[in-house]
């Protein structure tokens, strides 16, 4: 017996002898998952997170978390003898006189937008492949929960060194707050313990983000994971993959290993990235002064989108009996945003209602198999993308020699026009991608080589797919649309009524799919061509 | 055909493929040196970073292509770390993609409905508990219940009235008086008409009373932009060109949109636009919405000139500044 074996052995023996879970632990240690590159996406944002939990720590060393008036003395000498906060001239002494401190700044940022990107690109690929359905919907709704979480917590970080950039963004969450109807003047002078900017701001914020929502992430977080664990996780449709297992890697060694491997790549790419790339140098903006700003100031991109809206929002406000409304504020900063938000978090329930689907799901769709879906995602992501453009304009514009004017009005226009047209043509591009799979399977993959026949014809080869091939490109299910009952048992007309009709008719656009090949089908064809 | 529909039979899990590592021991062997040169290489970097933060100075900067001027502390620092790390997760990976088993295995799933039984149990368990709480008959309880925990969900918002004052009428004022003198900001000097060219532009704050400090939250109400245009370049109602001096006039420079500084001025059209939304207002019209989101203009202030040729306010604001609430009147 190998030295290493004899140890592992007796670690085990010592973990049971004193837990019991001899059982349970070898049944999880053994656990498989299935192996495809995103089901990474997920890996990366749990990766990052950790990373911003180190690398924060190491930063609230330094940094002094208050507006308190201080004359900056530190070595950063375009800055010196100027009066500044003490979380500014803070911030100045860990990006200049803390050895190390700017690289995890940076590491910190770029962990930040790491993780939101990270956690977009994870949603979409749920989303893109039917991950959310039955029976994890719970886990969909935890993770809207932590992209939402995820904007308040980048807004409140990149807010803490009260720059000119972040106190402006702070100005502009303040305008929003007090834009609510009846309560909001008193809400912004409760937030801010006062007249804007006040003093109390940044220390209260600082225990928001460095205590209450990473604490917040951290339970949704393990609840995210251990529902994974329990309902085990999805697989991609292939041959010997089905609904009633799960092929892939056992955690130990192979998964623990790649997983492990994995953390220290993504924290390498980001110490990599503080290290090259400067991100937010605060020094060059100065420190927060509410009657002054820089052009071209820009939120991180996910705060973009926000920005873009209310950037084309219409000039109108409402004036009421003596009060004000300010619709230009409210409907893009808080209704729109609530909506989309709203929307995501039901679609899985939304779908299952149109579909009238109540069946568990553990394999994923191809996005062509599921038109409607793959289209309205795509529709979703063209509207954030147009107002995200929006949010940029100023940019674009100095960049691209635009003019405000026109980029505003494209998207203003844009936002409106476009989704719709992005659903329609998605939508028939799957079509088209469905029709290209049954075209394949049924007639062979075009292999590029011609041959001139003995008289004269030239024809192309037409190579035919293997079994597994042709299984995975039919296997998908092909649903019917729910039918609507004329009339019920006492005769009644439409008994389900207008409920009932829309339904159908969301159903129906739902099942829109090319026939999948059958085996029939392609023997017919065989005895046909011969 | 009389024959039914079949669809493409699933053909089952591949047939296992051997890595080269798996089957020639040299391969093996070339990958166990391939992930022992990357462990190494992690070590030599996590060196170079401790180097670098005891023995490169800080003040030491170079050019680099597309970076431009990099701090060497900074970056060897940073670089050490990145691949000391890099170079683990490197090795890691390659050691588990080569030399650990590759076989796929297949596990059972099982549908998380429980059977009939036990369910039909569990269902008749939670109706019988939510039945032997008497929830259903004794309405007078839930009730009162509902009561209870919905007022005691008012504690915590009563506790945190103390955050910070009530508005009050905080919102309405701001520190400009009948005869308050504009001085410059920065450098508080009181200003004459004649120190502002045509096409210039200032930014101006009150001057401070005697003893007085000047705090963030008074600059983020008071600060107020100077433009000199040509008095024939207006475009005011009698009134509105009578807060103007000899061509001067002076806005609110806090967006009546979400309160940034209205900072960027176009000299050539005559519009002021503020950065963040773009909202762009007219000089020449009072400061009239002619872009963007902002629904009001910039509030104008009255200006004339005291005994002495000073630039000073004829009265306060005539209307709140920054942007909208709701108790906001027009």
């Amino acid at each position: 017996m190998k030295k290493v074996e004899r140890i592992g052995g007796n670690v085990a023996s010592y973990v049971d002898d004193r837990t019991g879970a001899a059982k349970w632990l070898r049944k999880n240690l053994t656990k498989v998952f299935p192996d495809h590159w995103s089901f990474m996406l997920g890996e990366i944002v749990l990766y990052s997170f950790i990373i911003l939990l180190l690398s924060g720590t190491f930063l609230t060393f330094w940094f002094d978390p208050s507006q308190r008036e201080v004359v900056y003395e530190g070595s950063y000498e375009p800055l010196q003898d100027i009066k500044m906060s003490a979380a500014y001239a803070s911030t100045l002494h860990i990006s200049f006189d803390v050895r190390g401190g700017l690289l995890m700044r940076q590491i910190h940022h770029w962990a930040a937008l790491l993780f939101m990107a990270g956690m977009i690109a994870h949603l979409m690929r749920v989303f893109f492949t039917g991950a959310f359905r039955k029976p994890r919907e719970a886990n969909w709704l935890i993770g809207v929960g932590l992209v939402t979480l995820g904007i308040v917590e980048g807004f409140l970080g990149y807010s803490l060194p009260d720059d000119l950039l972040s106190g402006t963004g702070i100005r502009i969450a303040e305008a929003i707050i007090q834009a609510l109807p009846v309560v909001g003047s008193y809400l912004a002078f409760f937030t801010f313990g006062g007249a804007f900017p006040g003093e109390a701001f940044i220390p209260r914020i600082y225990t928001v983000h460095v205590l209450l929502l990473p604490g917040a992430f951290l339970a949704l977080i393990t609840i995210h994971l251990m529902l994974v664990w329990y309902q085990k996780h999805t697989q991609y449709p292939g041959p010997g993959r089905t609904e009633k297992n799960v092929v892939g890697y056992p955690l130990m060694p192979v998964y623990m290993a790649k997983a492990g491997g994995f953390f220290f790549i993504v924290f390498g790419v980001t110490a990599l990235l503080g290290a090259v790339a400067s991100i937010n140098p605060i020094w060059l903006y100065g420190p927060y002064n509410p009657g002054q700003i820089s052009a071209g100031s820009q939120p991180d991109f996910y705060m973009g989108w926000l920005d873009g809206l209310v950037r084309m929002a219409p000039p109108i406000e409402s004036y009421i009996f003596g009060y004000t409304i300010s619709w230009n504020i409210l409907i893009p900063g808080l209704i729109i945003p609530g909506i989309l938000f709203t929307l995501m978090a039901l679609y899985p329930f939304i779908e299952s209602w149109m579909t009238g689907d109540k069946e568990e799901h553990h394999l994923l769709d191809r996005p062509r198999n599921n038109p409607n879906r793959t289209a309205i995602g795509a529709m979703s992501l063209s509207f954030i993308l147009v107002v995200l453009i929006n949010g940029g304009n100023d940019i674009i514009a100095t960049n691209f020699h635009l003019t405000i004017n026109q980029i505003m009005w494209f998207t203003r226009i844009g936002v409106i026009v476009i989704p719709p047209l992005v659903f329609v043509i998605t939508k028939r591009i799957c079509l088209s991608l469905q029709r290209a799979d049954r075209e394949k399977v049924l007639h062979g993959r075009e292999t590029g080589r011609l041959v001139m026949l003995p008289h004269g014809e030239f024809v192309e080869i037409h190579e035919e797919l293997t079994p597994a091939q042709k299984f995975t490109l039919t296997q998908h299910q092909q649903p019917k649309a729910l039918l609507l009952p004329a009339t019920d048992a006492n005769g009644v007309l439409n008994p389900q009524g207008i409920k009932g009709k829309i339904r159908a008719r969301f159903s129906q656009a739902h099942v829109e799919q090319v026939p999948a090949p059958t085996e029939s089908e392609a023997e017919a064809l065989e005895g046909g061509h011969h | 055909m009389s024959k039914e529909i079949q669809k493409f039979q699933d053909p089952g899990l591949p047939e296992h493929v051997h890595r080269k590592s798996d089957v020639d021991p040299k391969a093996a062997d070339r990958a166990e040196r391939q992930v022992a040169i990357l462990f190494v290489l992690s070590a030599l970097s996590t060196f170079l970073a401790i180097y670098a933060y005891i023995f490169i100075k800080d003040d030491i900067f170079f050019f680099l292509p597309i970076m431009g001027s990099t701090n060497a502390h900074q970056l060897f620092l940073g670089l050490g770390m990145a691949f000391s790390l890099l170079f683990i997760g490197l090795g890691m990976a390659h050691w588990a993609k080569n030399l650990m088993p590759d076989t796929e295995v297949i596990a059972e799933r099982h549908e998380f409905r429980s059977p009939d039984e036990d369910r039909e149990d569990f269902v008749r368990t939670v109706k019988e508990q939510a039945g032997a709480a008497g929830l259903g008959r004794r309405s007078l309880i839930k009730r009162t219940l509902g009561l209870a925990l919905g007022v005691s969900a008012l504690t915590p918002i009563v506790l945190l009235r103390d955050l910070g004052p009530l508005p009050g009428k905080d919102l309405e004022k701001t520190s400009w008086k009948k005869g308050t003198r504009l001085v410059t900001d920065p450098g508080d000097r009181p200003i004459r008409p004649e120190d502002l060219e045509v096409g210039a532009v200032a930014q101006v704050l009150p001057e401070l009373e005697p003893g007085k400090v000047r705090h963030l939250y008074d600059i983020a109400k008071d600060a107020v932009l100077l433009i000199r245009l040509r008095p024939s370049e207006f475009q005011l109602n009698p009134e509105r060109l009578s807060w103007t001096h000899d061509g001067i006039i002076a806005f609110s420079k806090i967006c009546s949109h979400m309160g940034c500084a209205v900072a960027l001025y176009e000299q050539q059209t005559k519009h002021l636009l503020c950065p963040c939304h773009q909202s762009t207002f007219d000089v020449t019209r009072a400061a009239k919405v002619i872009f963007g989101p902002s629904a009001r203009p910039l509030p104008q202030l009255a200006i004339t000139v005291d005994a002495e040729g000073y630039l000073v306010a004829q009265q306060p604001f005539n209307e709140p500044v920054g942007p909208s609430y709701w108790e906001r009147s027009s």
